[in-house]
């Protein structure tokens, strides 16, 4: 399949580093390379709602010049929250002529936006291009039944129009994770914010959302949840981190990014495995059946 | 024919003036009777005092140059904008740890960031400055070293920042935080001061401090002097 | 002495919904937005008593902390059975105070211990949310 231009996100090149590092590692081996967009700038989550506002959409619009300028027509990208940004700009500025003709008459040293680039999340492209049955081929060693609570966030599954799964009952993670071997927990927070930048200045609002995310998968046997984004990896980890053993009633599930355990079911040596998430592999390991390839 | 010089009509602070043509902004000023008691230093493109903001006649856009370097146009609008108050962080070098982000606990305004590049448009160095900024977010040390290399501190950036942030000083921490932590120590230098500090001059500086005012000044005069590359072709 | 900007509190629906692009009187206060939020313990008043105070031009709701509390998570978005975006209404609001210089959250007021544990992420959302 013909390389597809990635769009990193602040985070990812830094705090999140492993997402980045294990999204690339499995796309390489599933056949589809993500080629990071030159010169990309900062999404600017989240996205401006209000009606006059384009400014603060020059950034992700930028984007999609730079985009245009390497010829493709989709951007991928790995953060939902920057997945979500990015798309709801490009609803508007490919939609609004007006809007798109302002956007470029400010981005004076740019080519001109023309419209039509589609910004795709990760997971869409596993679900729609891979396709479920080709990421379970790669894999070569099974997860083993390990229960995993999918834990989609908010921004990934809405607003209407701009979520990749419906927000009510999605299954995209659910997919991916039984295409993986994993045995799927589901909860009913599963689309429940994280807190989100409410982290900043308002850690406590952030922690009670987190608190009850986490412990709604550990009650229903989750060992592990996967998210999609640097900012619930944080929140969720800051729970943990937080409350630890006994508020959780015993050992926390481990957080991890979806492409971390993707990486891992598919044998990849060069992606690092996450230090919380070794005990997990190891207790499954111990009563692993033989004839796992 | 005339023997005069060519004047141009020039617009300082909204005044008009006649002034030589062809001469840069700074002497115009000058000629025009302004004394340049702040801004302005070097007067060679090197020290980002003589900030200016200037408007050509017929064109709606502001742009930003410095006084010492643009030369007058006819009908040009200008202002100085000889010192811009963006606070400077407090830290200290060596207590600073590379590998965090550290740029952002120091600026979090970097996290404004809009990407308009209006930053980029007000530098008069063609520094690449939105780059820079949106490389810091991002905790790209090296870049923003790359980048703002050859920052002169004008602070046109800072002025024009929708998001208030402070291009110069925090690109000037993280090519300071570069120099301390990442760059290769020079070599021959850590040699020189071994030397030093085995005591291989101490002689030849306690001769000189013990010579007369006679002696130095027909030392200075007989000193070896590296020939110019004419002398020496 | 500095001049200090207040927040206008005239023509309060009017300017929400230029705002906003949203019609608040096709709210018909179900509380569906209020049951599907998942911050409403902290604040003051829910997002369908918000909705109302714009019905009926109420200043007082713009002293509420809802807007602050809100995440941006469009879980109000997605159940309203009218299809009322209170994001945007939310949205709104705060931009009526951030647009007069008044920003909710002081960037240079962030201990430099709380940024260098903050993924990029958190800074640059709370910052657009929050600040003007």
């Amino acid at each position: 399949m013909d390389p597809i231009a990635y769009f990193p996100g602040c985070s990812l090149k830094d705090s999140a580093r492993p997402f980045e590092l294990s999204a690339l590692a499995v796309m390489e081996a599933l056949g589809l390379p993500l080629i990071e967009l030159p010169r990309w700038t900062c999404c600017g989550t989240v996205a401006s709602l209000a009606t006059d506002d384009l400014m603060h959409h020059v950034s992700s619009a930028r984007n999609l010049v730079r985009t245009q300028e390497t010829g493709g027509k989709e951007l991928v990208a790995l953060c939902s929250m920057c997945f979500n940004t990015l798309k709801q700009v490009a609803a508007r500025v490919n939609g609004d002529v007006d809007a798109r003709d302002k956007v470029n008459a400010f981005m004076d040293e740019e080519e001109d936006y023309e419209g039509g680039i589609d910004v795709l999340h990760l997971l869409e492209l596993l679900r729609d291009r891979v396709g479920w049955d080709a990421v379970e081929e790669r894999v070569n060693r099974p997860l083993f039944d390990v229960p995993v609570s999918a834990y989609y966030g908010c921004t990934l599954v809405r607003p209407k129009g701009v979520g990749i799964d419906g927000s009510d009952a999605p299954s995209v993670l659910g997919g991916l994770l039984e295409a993986l071997g994993a045995s799927v927990i589901a909860t009913p927070f599963d689309t429940e914010c994280c807190g989100s930048y409410q982290i900043v200045d308002r850690r406590d609002l952030a922690m009670d959302r987190a608190l009850r995310i986490v412990v709604a998968a550990k009650t229903r046997g989750a060992e592990v949840i996967v998210t999609s984004c640097p900012l619930c990896q944080h929140n969720l980890e800051q729970a943990v981190g937080e409350f630890g053993e006994e508020a959780l009633n015993g050992a926390a599930p481990a957080v991890v990014y979806f492409t971390e355990l993707m990486a891992i079911a598919f044998g990849l040596e060069q992606v690092e495995v996450p230090a919380r998430l070794q005990p997990v592999l190891d207790a499954h390991r111990l009563g692993a059946t033989e004839g796992a390839t | 024919m005339s023997d005069e010089p060519a004047t141009t009509r020039i617009f300082i602070m909204g005044k008009a003036y006649d002034v030589p043509a062809g001469v840069t902004i700074m002497d115009a000023m000058e000629y025009a009777g302004y004394r340049f008691v702040r801004g302005a230093g070097c007067r060679s493109g090197f020290c980002g005092a003589c900030g200016t903001v200037y408007r050509k006649e017929g064109d709606y856009r502001l742009e930003f140059a410095l006084a010492c370097q643009e030369m007058v146009e006819d009908g040009i609008h200008l202002t100085q904008l000889p010192f811009t108050p963006a606070p400077r962080e407090d830290y200290v070098l060596e207590d600073l740890d590379p590998t965090e982000n550290v740029l952002l606990q120091h600026y979090p305004e970097l996290a404004r960031c809009v990407a308009c590049n209006t930053c980029t448009k007000a530098c008069p160095q063609d520094l690449e400055v939105m780059d820079y900024i949106q490389a810091a977010l991002r905790g790209d040390l090296a870049r923003v070293v790359e980048l703002s290399f050859d920052c002169i501190q004008c602070g046109l950036c800072a002025m024009r920042c929708p998001a208030d942030i402070k291009h110069y000083h925090m690109a000037q921490m993280a090519r300071r935080l570069y120099g301390v932590s990442a760059s290769p120590a020079p070599g021959h230098l850590a040699e020189r001061l071994q030397e030093m500090e085995a005591g291989r001059y101490e002689d030849e500086l306690d001769a000189l401090v013990a010579a007369s005012t006679e002696e130095l000044k027909a030392r200075y005069a007989e000193r070896d002097i590296e020939k110019s590359s004419e002398e020496s072709a | 002495m500095t001049r200090r900007k207040d927040v206008r509190t005239e023509r309060l629906r009017e300017r929400v919904e230029e705002l906003s692009g949203e019609n608040v009187f096709a709210c018909y206060q179900c509380g569906m937005c209020s049951a599907a939020c998942p911050l409403t313990e902290q604040m003051d008043r829910l997002p369908s008593q918000v909705i109302r105070d714009l019905q009926r031009d109420d200043p007082s709701v713009l002293e509420s902390n809802a807007m602050w509390v809100c995440a941006s998570c469009f879980a109000c978005e997605a159940r309203c059975p009218k299809g009322v975006d209170l994001a945007k209404l939310m949205e709104a609001l705060r931009l009526l105070r951030l647009r007069r210089a008044l920003d909710w959250l002081s960037v240079d007021e962030l201990p430099q211990e709380r940024i260098r544990e903050l993924p990029q992420i958190a800074l640059v959302a709370s910052f657009r949310k929050k600040t003007g």
